[in-house]
């Protein structure tokens, strides 16, 4: 790792179902936030259809056009063949950057030789497998969301040791509810008693998600179709100056319905002023950020390095 | 159909063994392997005598090392790959990528199975990790559908095997941090899911309450059937109803696909459980070598016996079990 860059933000993709008036409307609105890359597409369902592939692209080329960088996210779990080719059409774009969420896309994309991202879904817990990926085509990856700090400081820390360690980008998912799981069934659907393949989109009804409490009302998970997040909202923007030090260059804020907007500008004006945002305007709960210390994810861990 | 059967330690290796099993998969006595568990599977010393037994029998034995190390235990899978070539394993079973790079490059003989915990749902998933790594065979996560998985194996570059029998999880293998969520370790991490070390029951007034990690799973009224807890067998409230938000405890089975899953070519069945007894291995290693040899009698004619299928469900987590994923209503 040369020089410290400045840290850029970036926006992840809408991992909830979101009509498609409110999708278009929050990426016209998100062309003009101080962001450096979105991420667009459907990565968690494909029976969600609020813009089509060729939308999706076109939507992505239209941000390029203002001086941010799109990025198009493929689908997580894939197992029918019209999912794969959902990908390859999105693999095929001709000139968007792609993020790889399943081996798939990796493989569709080392094929063609083209440059590509990967997601938090992908298996990266050590340096050889980075390594390996960086020389199919990989120049950024999002770590992990379990992948603890000190494990991260070692991976850059080696890469940089081999020689590799300036040929590829690092992001971190520092903000939003946390992507944790993917099932075949459907846990929306279950929760509206619809069965998946007549699911009714109950997903358009929670546009954050759908609350799951313990017995003893403390809130544990977010249901979003076939995907689980954490109850929690994860915030690790206040470690932004010592992420920065290993040497990540991203900050991934995942949208939610609400507030986007101020946590993009608390947290744009905070990295510019070398301070510490304060989000917990926006945070419903004590928020949560265990697994960057090594500990369970939805623990809130006192930070030194983030005390003001 | 390769019947492949778990073995936690040697007496149950050689039970499955014993009862017909044609594979076995073990683990070493480390994080290198997803059933991390106290006193469970072989030291490094006792693998060459694990290989020998099976193969006398004429049997294969498989290797698990199938977590994803992280840099600082990166020597621990390394060693793993060494001795596992030494001992003579007819495969291994892997999920990293830096694992199977580095079994390809410095064992090229040795053959490679990629794990569940790879994850690998689709074609072109696999077809990465064949030209990558040479894998020769993949092992399905329990999310694809029978229809999906035997469209799968028409198109696979590798032979496929899949779950038969067992703990039925939820999630894709490989993809679900929910342990490490609640008690920050989790397969990927460390090789356990919900460790024993983060459960805890009390009796309180509401019943019998489970724990893990101080999260409220599960309360049982007195005298109703209790589950490990884990979250994805635990029950919540959401959208102003508790129940079983994303499953019941139940178990894996498909003995009834058996015609359906060897039609579709699929090369090997896999028993779930290297943490479970001698005598379960045994028993259920013996219904699944009867229920095979019946298929390859009996063929079309093939059905389920009541005594198999009564004995399944006796041994079953939640005393009853489900053909999950493949059947498309459970999803």
């Amino acid at each position: 790792m040369t020089a410290m860059s400045a840290m850029k933000i970036s926006l992840g993709p809408v991992l909830y179902y979101w009509p498609r008036a409110t999708l278009l409307d929050f990426y016209a609105q998100a062309a003009g936030w101080p962001v450096d890359s979105l991420y667009l597409g459907e990565t968690v369902c494909s029976k969600r259809r609020a813009l089509r592939t060729v939308e999706w692209i076109d939507l992505a080329r239209e941000i390029s056009q203002t001086g941010k960088q799109a990025v198009l996210s493929t689908l997580t779990l894939i197992e029918a063949e019209s999912e794969l080719s959902t990908l390859a059409r999105l693999c095929d774009n001709g000139d968007v950057l792609v993020e790889a969420n399943d081996m798939a896309a990796v493989h569709l994309l080392s094929e063609k030789r083209l440059p590509f991202a990967v997601g938090p879904a992908i298996n990266v817990y050590n340096t050889r497998s980075l390594h390996y990926l960086q020389r199919l085509g990989l120049m950024r990856w999002t770590a992990p969301m379990e992948l603890p700090r000190m494990t991260l400081a070692a991976i850059l820390e080696e890469a940089d040791d081999l020689g590799f360690g300036e040929r590829f980008e690092t992001e971190i998912f520092a903000f939003g509810h946390m992507p944790l799981a993917y099932s075949a069934r459907c846990f929306t659907a279950r929760a509206n008693n619809q069965p998946k393949d007549g699911c009714e989109f109950e997903c358009l009804k929670y546009p954050d998600g759908l609350a799951v409490y313990t017995q003893d009302d403390e809130r544990l998970l977010t249901l979003n179709g076939i995907q689980t997040q954490s109850g929690d909202v994860l915030n690790l923007i206040p470690e932004w100056k010592d992420m920065q030090a290993l040497g990540v260059q991203l900050l991934r804020i995942s949208p939610q319905s609400q507030h986007m907007r101020e946590i993009i500008d608390h947290t744009h004006a905070a990295l510019r002023r070398g301070a510490l945002p304060d989000l917990s305007a926006f945070i419903e709960g004590a928020g949560c950020n265990g697994y960057w210390f090594g500990q369970a994810g939805h623990l809130q861990m006192e930070s030194e390095r983030s005390m003001p | 159909m390769e019947l492949v059967a778990p073995a936690g330690n040697l007496p149950s290796l050689k039970a499955a063994i014993d009862n017909g099993a044609d594979a076995v998969y073990i683990g070493m006595r480390n994080d290198t392997n997803a059933r991390h568990f106290p006193g469970l599977n072989f030291e490094e010393s006792n693998l060459a005598k694990a290989v020998f037994y099976a193969h006398v029998a004429g049997a294969k034995a498989f290797l698990a090392i199938n977590t994803y190390p992280q840099p600082q235990g990166w020597a621990r899978w390394q060693r793993a790959v060494d001795v596992a070539d030494d001992a003579g394993f007819d495969a291994l079973i892997v999920a990293d990528m830096g694992v199977m790079e580095y079994a390809a490059s410095r064992h090229p003989n040795l053959r490679l199975h990629l794990s569940v915990q790879a994850s690998a749902t689709n074609r072109h998933a696999l077809g990465l990790y064949q030209q990558q790594f040479g894998i020769r065979r993949a092992v399905l996560p329990r999310v694809l559908s029978l229809e999906q998985v035997t469209r799968l194996a028409k198109h696979s570059p590798v032979d496929l095997e899949v779950f038969a029998f067992g703990s039925l999880c939820i999630m894709v293998e490989g993809r679900c941090q929910l342990s490490s969520y609640a008690t920050g370790k989790s397969p990927n991490l460390c090789g356990a899911c919900s460790p024993a070390e983060f459960v805890a029951w009390h009796s309180t007034a509401d019943g019998l309450e489970s724990r893990l990690n101080g999260l409220l799973m599960d309360r049982f009224p007195a005298g109703t059937v209790t589950g490990y807890p884990v979250i994805c067998k635990g029950r919540f409230r959401a959208a102003d109803s508790v129940y079983h938000v994303i499953e019941e405890p139940t178990s894996l089975n498909t003995i009834e696909l058996l015609p359906l899953l060897a039609k579709a070519g699929i090369k090997a069945i896999k028993i779930e459980g290297r943490q479970r007894g001698t005598a379960y291995v045994a028993q259920v290693t013996r219904i699944w070598r009867a229920a095979l040899d019946a298929l390859s009698t009996q063929k079309d004619a093939f059905t389920v016996r009541h005594e198999w299928a009564e004995s399944l469900a006796g041994i079953s987590e939640g005393a009853h079990t489900t053909l999950g994923a493949y059947h498309r209503p459970w999803q």
